[in-house]
């Protein structure tokens, strides 16, 4: 929590201003420059359907302040409109759908600019494409027309503008990203839990020292000093004594046993609370942090990569690279230098910090003179690369669509199988056939059952003889296309937290496509 | 582009030809059964109109309230109640969508009926700008379920126990089904509870752990972080200064006071980071909340409202009834079912294990009871089978009982007796304890004597 802090340019006694009293719940989750992302960003909704899903992800864009959206949709608001969508009041019938919804999200939020389209009937969807103003984000509400989808797609492509598909009917719903290219993630903040890295087992002179200092005569030390020795320079001083025993460091889970009734041996427990708090932590800490760093498989994805000519002159692949190098000269990551909060004195606990930070910085200083020495690396900010650095043990790459993406069929074979173990293994039935059915629906929404039990075998041979499949086509035919408002906003709310994600470059968003079953009330992800 | 969605009225599956109405996409699931149906559940004109006569009662009015009553309209339920004590905030408007600028200072419930009364024609809401507490058994006997969006625990666990006292094994319609809703940042959990048939929330308690308060003795002697500052601002350097009658959480003077003195406190021990956005955030308990979090966990709850008051699917309820649900790292969800606690204080019978160290004073027990995710008690009167170990109310009896508080437990109990609990704001409910010592009770004198021996080594 200490790091999201008010911009640094309002001095730290000012109270806040009224933006961010208003936006000061969001702001504790993606700090002033997520917000600014959002601010600057340009949202364009081509609404179909019973088009409620993509008003309600509009919405949950618009309360926490998108700088413009813009609503494309040639229907005009029917009666069935004010059964499904709550914005669209009485007074919109017979009115144009994108126009009445604009003006009631718009509502939401004056810091927030709104449009519609198209504003004549002679406008066509090509016109939308072709204005001047360039979208951030599109979002488009299935089902759609063929020929309008292509005509997204092709500003996406061209535009390299990430494409939110969502399709909800009935009970069931999925929606999809489409990136285009690569997508990297600094800021992905991981749990404060699974940040702590002490290298314990790799201590560099300066907190060796200071650690042998602080229990140098362990022995003698009153109640008082004993009983706040930090338990990291406790584990230090054990894992000295270990490693003179035993010749190296605990590794086996048993080691690591063995190690920790050593620690526990060290407490006092004559004491009037029977114990002592700072041995209680580090017997805690021992299995977590007592082992060698390793880099995630994230980070081995990112390290592993071949970046494309035009990729590599991008900050994160200039940065990647000279963190690459410091990896392979030190055989660890960049020290990310907090330390977690432990039972110590104030002034004791203050100098750990201290020694944490300035090797930290030291690190991020010589990542930031390999990353100078490299083309187009001048121009890129020191607070980049030490944001980088605090971070680089979570770094995370999403790949666009394509590439490694399993192709349909291949999945529905997986899919299949695994329901056919579920019952053995007491899994949860798969979500795919869900995919399938309303994959099917993409152009016609009221099929009957058994013309989605065709298309589908189009795709995939053998699926509509399986139960499963046949039922859950059942399901959405029985929905006709309509929406039920509950799966919509539900919908609608992860989408819009994953649009969110991905204009902020904050948080890892989902990679890509995401099914809800309303009926049993849980969602699978699958890479398409 | 012409209109891909319609619904063909030409041909309605056995139901007949029917014009175009509002509910037409509703009707499409309520007069029809899937397949996964209940198979004895029925779909007419029939089943909808006992579906109209329904009553549901939401409480709270804020984030989660305003979706759910949104969602609920829109739902087709026609009879709603909302109560909530709480006035609009302008750190509200990020989220709770049925609120504008110029409702700021008003009545959460009452803002909120009205708008959606007036954007769903046809369904009624009614307001009540009160604390749940103040209604009786029988306002809450009038519905038929109860849809809970609230962000204090203390409510919840106090209508969890209403409702659970409230069946009548002899009334079917005593039972009403509790959905609850929850959220923070990116995470949340959506829950149905059937009271005395399946887990309650207090069964779930411990899925809920508080954050761990600071102690006492760091904050005065040996802070090490900025909230260890704002925290002894808040709790030691007020109560000593008083620089207000009253401290006012909302008041930015008072937040200013504080933040200066709590940044003071952090120059002397050369700890960094305080900020009047971390005071105010320490000070208030402020949790992040997002709209998109808020959308995810009340749809959820209203998805399940919806399905036990239709059948038009199978619900949560007596198999899994509970839904996690995380979005920070992709979007994960784990629905499962969370199993009723034989020695659940609310719903259970038996006497609940609590490991205590006989070491600690009764007042340390008591500081504990606060923090312990199982139990969660602020503000505990205590008893055993034979005496009052402590109560907080009367005056009479609490100064009668304070003396105890110095005590040590192993002094005042037996390892292995059973205690009561009341906390006045969790109502009639009286939780049974089973202590049992996690060490082995010292004797004061020879402690201090040990210690003495160890110091002169
Ligand atoms: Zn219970």
């Amino acid at each position: 929590m200490t790091e999201i802090i008010a911009d640094q340019t309002t001095p730290i006694l000012q109270g806040p201003t009224d933006k961010e009293k208003k936006y000061d719940r969001q702001l504790r989750l993606w700090a002033s420059n997520g917000q600014r992302a959002l601010e600057d960003s340009h949202v364009l909704l081509v609404n179909t359907g019973s088009g409620s899903v993509g008003i309600e992800t509009l919405k949950n864009l618009v309360l926490p302040g998108i700088g413009k959206f813009t609503i494309a949709d040639t229907n005009i608001v029917a009666e069935e409109d004010l059964g499904v969508n709550f914005f669209i009041d009485e007074e919109g019938l017979g009115k144009s759908r994108a126009e009445v919804c604009m003006k009631l999200l718009q509502e939401l939020n004056p810091d927030v600019k709104g449009d519609w389209f198209p504003k004549q009937k002679t406008d066509s969807m090509t016109n939308l494409f072709q204005s001047e103003e360039m979208f951030t984000l599109i979002i488009c509400a299935l089902p759609i027309e063929a020929e309008t989808l292509k005509l997204v797609k092709v500003y996406c492509h061209k535009f390299q503008v990430p494409l939110v598909s969502i399709h909800s009917a009935g009970f069931y719903s999925y929606f999809r990203i489409h990136l285009h290219g690569n997508f990297p993630i600094v800021d992905t903040h991981p749990d404060s839990t699974a940040t702590t890295d002490l290298r314990l087992l790799t201590p560099w002179p300066e907190l060796s020292g200071f650690a042998a200092s602080l229990t140098e005569s362990i022995e003698n030390l009153d109640a008082h000093q004993h009983g706040h020795i930090p338990y990291l320079v406790l584990l230090l001083h054990y894992l000295k004594e270990w490693k003179q025993c035993h010749g190296e460091y605990p590794s086996t889970y048993n080691d690591k046993k063995a190690f920790r009734d050593t620690v526990t041996a060290g407490a006092r427990t004559v004491t009037p609370e029977g114990g002592e708090e700072n041995f209680d932590e580090a017997v805690a800490a021992v299995l977590k942090t007592v082992s060698p760093t390793t880099l995630s498989s994230a980070v081995k994805e990112v390290f592993d990569y071949e970046p494309t000519e035009v990729e590599l002159k991008s900050d994160f692949w200039i940065i990647v690279d000279a963190v690459k190098k410091f990896y392979a000269k030190h055989g660890e990551l960049p020290l990310p230098g907090s330390v977690p909060d432990m039972k110590a004195q104030s002034s004791v606990y203050v100098e750990l910090q201290t020694i944490y930070k300035s090797k930290a910085k030291q690190d991020a200083t010589e990542i930031l003179e390999t990353v100078r020495g490299q083309e187009g690396g001048n121009n890129i900010d020191a607070a980049e690369v030490d944001t980088f650095c605090k971070n680089a043990a979570f770094i995370k790459l999403i790949h666009g669509a394509g590439g490694s993406s399993k192709c349909i069929r291949s999945i529905a074979e997986e899919q299949f199988q695994a329901d056919r173990d579920a019952e053995v293994m007491m899994t949860p039935l798969s979500l795919f056939p869900i995919y399938l059915a309303l994959a099917s629906t993409s152009y016609v929404a009221s099929a009957t059952s058994s013309e989605i039990l065709a298309t589908i075998e189009e795709t995939v041979p053998g699926a509509s003889s399986q139960e499963r499949v046949v039922q859950v086509v059942e399901e959405v035919a029985r929905a006709r296309g309509g929406e039920l408002h509950n799966i919509s906003a539900l919908t609608g709310g992860m989408a819009s937290q994953e649009i969110i994600k991905i204009i902020t470059k904050q948080y890892i968003p989902m990679d890509n496509t995401c099914v809800f079953d309303g009926i049993k009330s849980s969602t699978q992800i699958f890479r398409i | 582009m012409s209109q891909l969605v319609m619904v063909e009225n030409i041909n309605l599956g056995g139901v007949g030809g029917r014009p175009k109405s509002r509910w037409t996409y509703l009707d499409n699931i309520r007069r029809s059964a899937g397949p996964f149906c209940d198979p004895d559940a029925e779909f007419g004109d029939e089943s909808i109109a006992m579906f109209d006569s329904f009553k549901v009662l939401v409480i709270g009015a804020g984030g989660l309230g305003c979706e759910i009553l949104k969602n609920l309209a829109l739902s087709g339920f026609k009879n709603i109640h909302v109560i909530d004590m709480d006035t609009i905030d302008v750190s509200n408007l990020n989220r709770q969508f049925l609120f504008r600028a110029s409702d700021v200072g008003k009545g959460k419930a009452e803002v909120a009926a009205k708008f959606v009364m007036n954007r769903v024609q046809g369904v009624k809401i009614t307001p009540h700008n009160c604390k749940i507490q103040d209604k009786d058994d029988d306002f809450y006997m009038q519905f038929t379920l109860i849809v809970c969006g609230l962000d204090s625990i203390e409510a919840r666990r106090w209508i969890n126990s209403t409702l659970v006292d409230l069946v009548d094994p002899e009334n079917p319609e005593s039972l009403k089904p509790l959905i609850d809703g929850g959220t923070e940042g990116f995470k949340g959990q959506s829950r149905v509870v059937l009271p005395t048939m399946t887990s309650c929330l207090e069964c779930q308690l411990d899925m809920h752990a508080p954050r761990a308060a600071v102690p006492l003795c760091t904050l005065a002697t040996i802070p090490r972080q900025p909230e260890h500052c704002i925290e002894w601002a808040h709790i030691i350097a007020w109560e000593k200064e008083h620089p207000f009658p009253k401290l006012d959480n909302d008041d930015p003077e008072h937040i200013k006071w504080l933040t200066e003195k709590a940044l003071a406190r952090a120059k002397e021990f050369n700890i960094s980071g305080v900020t009047y956005s971390l005071t105010q955030g320490v000070v208030k308990n402020i949790i992040p909340a997002i709209a998109s979090t808020n959308a995810v966990i009340a749809a959820s709850c209203c998805n399940e409202a919806f399905k036990i008051a239709t059948s038009t699917n199978p619900a949560l309820g007596m198999e899994e009834n509970y839904m996690m649900y995380s979005g920070n790292d992709s979007i994960y969800t784990y629905t499962f079912k969370h199993e009723k606690k034989d020695d659940c204080p609310v719903c259970g019978n038996v006497a609940r294990t609590l490991p205590v160290d006989p070491n600690l004073t009764l007042q340390e027990f008591i500081e504990t009871l606060a923090a312990r995710p199982e139990a969660q008690l602020k503000k505990p009167s205590i008893r055993t089978e034979e005496k009052s170990l402590y109560f907080q109310s009367p005056a009479s009896l609490e100064l009668k009982t304070r003396r105890n508080l110095k005590l040590k437990m192993g002094k005042l109990v037996e390892n292995g007796e059973e205690i009561g609990i009341t906390d006045p704001s969790l109502g009639q409910v009286s939780f049974r304890f089973k202590l049992k010592f996690s060490k082995v009770f010292v004797k004061v004198a020879m402690v201090e004597e040990k210690t003495k021996g160890e110091e002169a080594k």
